[in-house]
């Protein structure tokens, strides 16, 4: 794979991998986390049973490009909104927001009207995800 | 620490891992009249991509299991031990005797066929009541379970918590009229219950025996079996509430009153299927459930109970995955194994403690989201694996559950696929038919070997309870899942219909849970909490903190002064709720958090 860095400041992206809601199957998380690492990413994971706020708390603390949220439960409607609606809340909106898991069809276009920019299924290629996630971060400004 | 294994040890079984024995004459001449020329001039080819892992480092073709371990060309004689046909009782047994390694019964399946047990819930307790009587009319011979996340978290539907999870992953279940309407019109005597639930598992297990109760079913004849592995849970599945000590007190808790109280029922299903499906290797999947066994056992013993009282009552759970001979050897190899623990480690004296019994179910994992009709001929290689196991019960996953929960006709399918195996296939008319096989006993000598060295690293880190504190099964499974998800992106490892053989598809119509199950189940709860007396709730719970803050001791005959389970079936008849007992509950234990391993 190609690095992970941030094209522009070739500063490596940095990217939240997140877990949130009741549901504790944290194999696809972790795997995700690890390839975007060895893709040259900063990954930073939450661990399990994140609220939103907790969130993009976490975001904003770790100064992200990408929240990458796992989602198996079923609990997408209710848990994408609100994190939406806070990041835009903290002028956070840049950060590109993607969804893994089980997402059933008649849900993708509510999601990404939310603004969630892709959602990755089970069976989804590793690097298709690293190469999306680099194709569509924002170019941060130089760091201070 | 493992004791007395000088006694009643098998005979080596390490050298199976190489050619156990020089090869027979007539081996030697086969390789060298004919398998040499056939390699000449057809090389073997790896399946998958010629590269990583289906290469050896002089470029011949390697292959493995999907665990990843090596498998040989031809099994014959000379990869058993050479003393197999000397010791056939001490390594394999007949069928029903020990070490079980062909079966817990005689006659196979000939008395008795597995239970076809099918694993559902979604929705509100009404909508399962229904799907649990379609499936019992269409020749299921049992129930389970599936709760949603609330109530395996042991939160109460209207729980902020709780908010896009009510009803979802399974069915909702907050107090016992939610159980009550559950159970409705099914007889809770003559129908065996499997519950999926673990941290919360006295408080659903305390509101199903008040259903059978009021239902007039005698508590001596109920049977069914309740999941309440919390180690698995800090495992794999990452389920749990409280701290490991405390969650292991509950569990005893629930072995002693048991023992006591409903000798049919099985407290514990001591479940490999999760850590299977959370990334684990075949081998990883039966050393760590087997261990989670001894560590049951050891926590049991501490308090004080007889091992001959309630490991009778201990049952498995095992997943079945794709690799079909090596699935096979990894459940002859945990009847063998739990044998060798209860005899040589525990002393166990009774024939049912040294018998291991198990439930399977198919690798949910291994299901795709593309082409999902293909997952139907994945069940069935998976089924067909449990089954010449020698599994006691399985549940077939229905085709479409890499997409949501299952729909009515996926759900048939799946339970036809039993079927089919049952009458038409024939399978189920001979005991052990592998047994024998060279390659399926180098495979089961193997498995026990390995399973055994993980026992010694597991010992030697103070048991199950401190492994997981140190995260160290947790490292385990996230290295294997990611070391065969890179084969599976390198294409060494073919996904058919995923990584290959790929086409372009539409969208299938799938079980879609609305969000107005949180409302009616909020509606409920607060109609009840209007009608229930309050007073008495807060007595039953300030009961049952006081009992957990105690340390009970066993005292022979009867249940412990300090057991919590009276104290919560006290709390589920006055109607307190799944979430006020689990909170009484975090009140005294506090709650558990797992570092990040990554």
């Amino acid at each position: 794979m190609q690095s992970g860095v941030d094209q522009k400041n070739e500063v490596p992206i940095r990217v939240l991998v997140a877990k949130p809601g009741l549901d504790g199957h944290d194999r696809g998380a972790k795997v995700i986390a690890r390839a975007l690492r060895d893709a040259g990413m900063e990954v930073i994971y939450t661990g399990l049973r994140q609220t939103p706020e907790m969130i993009v708390n976490a975001a904003i603390q770790e100064d992200v490009q990408c929240i990458g949220l796992s989602i198996l439960s079923g609990a997408h409607n209710a848990i994408v909104p609100r994190l939406m609606a806070l990041l835009k809340e903290c002028g956070a909106n840049d950060i590109l927001v993607v969804v893994g898991g089980t997402i059933p069809a008649q849900d993708t276009t509510f999601l990404k009207e939310q603004g969630v920019a892709a959602i990755f299924g089970p069976g989804t290629p590793l690097g298709a995800t690293v190469e999306f996630i680099r194709a569509n971060v924002k170019p941060r400004g130089l760091a201070a | 620490m493992s004791q007395g294994t000088t006694e009643k040890v098998p005979p080596d079984s390490t050298r199976a891992t190489e050619r156990a024995q020089p090869v027979s004459a007539a081996e030697q001449k086969w390789t060298d009249e004919i398998l040499a020329p056939t390699l000449q001039k057809f090389p073997e080819r790896p399946i998958g991509a010629n590269t990583g892992t289906n290469r050896y480092p002089d470029g011949t073709a390697r292959f493995t299991t999907v665990s990843g371990v090596p498998v040989e060309r031809l099994y014959t004689a000379a990869d058993l031990p050479a003393d197999w046909d000397e010791h056939p009782d001490t390594y394999l047994g007949a069928p029903g005797q020990p070490p079980y390694t062909r079966g817990i019964r005689a006659t196979g399946y000939r008395g008795k066929l597995w239970t076809m047990r099918q694993f559902s819930g979604f929705a509100t307790p009404e909508e399962t009541n229904r799907r649990y009587k379609y499936l019992l009319a269409h020749g299921g011979d049992g129930l389970s379970v599936a709760f949603d996340l609330p109530t395996l978290m042991g939160y109460d539907s209207d729980h902020a918590h709780s908010e896009g999870e009510v009803g979802k992953c399974g069915v909702a279940i907050d107090s016992l009229e939610d159980m009550e309407i559950l159970f409705s019109g099914i007889d809770l005597e003559k129908t065996t219950v499997s519950m999926t639930i673990n941290a919360p598992a006295s408080v659903l297990w305390a509101m199903y025996l008040v259903v059978a109760e009021r239902q007039g079913a005698d508590w001596n004849r109920v049977s069914g079996t309740l999941q309440n592995d919390i180690l698995k849970e800090y495992i794999a599945q990452k389920e749990y509430i409280y701290p490991p000590a405390p969650s292991m007190r509950l569990v005893v808790d629930t072995f002693e009153f048991g023992s006591l109280c409903t000798p049919r029922f099985n407290p514990i299903s001591i479940s490999g299927y999760h850590i299977r499906e959370a990334g684990a290797t075949a081998l990883q999947e039966l050393a760590f459930t087997l261990y989670d066994g001894v560590e049951y056992v050891e926590w049991a013993l501490r308090r004080g109970l007889d091992v001959d009282d309630f490991v009778p009552r201990l049952s498995f759970f095992f997943n079945s995955h794709n690799d079909f001979f090596e699935e096979i050897a990894k459940f002859r190899a945990s009847r063998k194994i739990w044998y060798r623990l209860m005899t040589e480690r525990f002393h166990a004296t009774q024939p049912r403690s040294q018998q291991l019994r198990f439930h399977a179910q198919t690798a949910g994992v291994s299901l795709t989201a593309q082409q999902p009709r293909n997952n139907i001929a994945r069940v069935a290689i998976q089924a067909l694996a449990a089954v010449l196991g020698g599994t006691q019960s399985l549940h077939t996953d229905s085709f479409d559950e890499a997409l949501a929960l299952p729909t009515e006709q996926a759900a048939r399918i799946a339970l036809r696929t039993q079927q089919i195996l049952a009458y038409e296939s024939g399978v189920a008319q001979t005991a052990d038919p592998l047994g024998g096989s060279y390659f399926v006993e180098n495979l089961t000598l193997k498995m026990e070997q390995g399973a055994f060295d993980y026992f010694d690293k597991l010992d030697a880190m103070g048991g199950m309870v401190r492994a997981i504190e140190q995260g160290y099964p947790q490292k385990e499974l996230a290295e294997s899942s990611y070391v065969y998800q890179r084969a599976v992106e390198a294409r060494e490892k073919i996904v058919v219909g995923v990584n290959d053989f790929v086409i372009e598809e539409t969208p299938q119509p799938i079980l879609y849970i609305e969000e107005s199950v949180r409302t009616s189940q909020t509606a409920k709860l607060q109609r009840l909490r209007a009608r229930r007396s309050q007073d008495e709730v807060s007595r039953r719970l300030h009961a049952l903190r006081h009992a957990a803050a105690q340390e009970p001791r066993a005292d022979k005959g009867k249940v412990s002064d300090a057991n919590t389970m009276p104290y919560i079936l006290e709390c589920v008849r006055a109607y307190a709720t799944v979430g006020e007992i689990c909170e009484a509950l975090r009140d005294v234990y506090g709650t558990h958090e797992e570092s990040c391993w990554t």
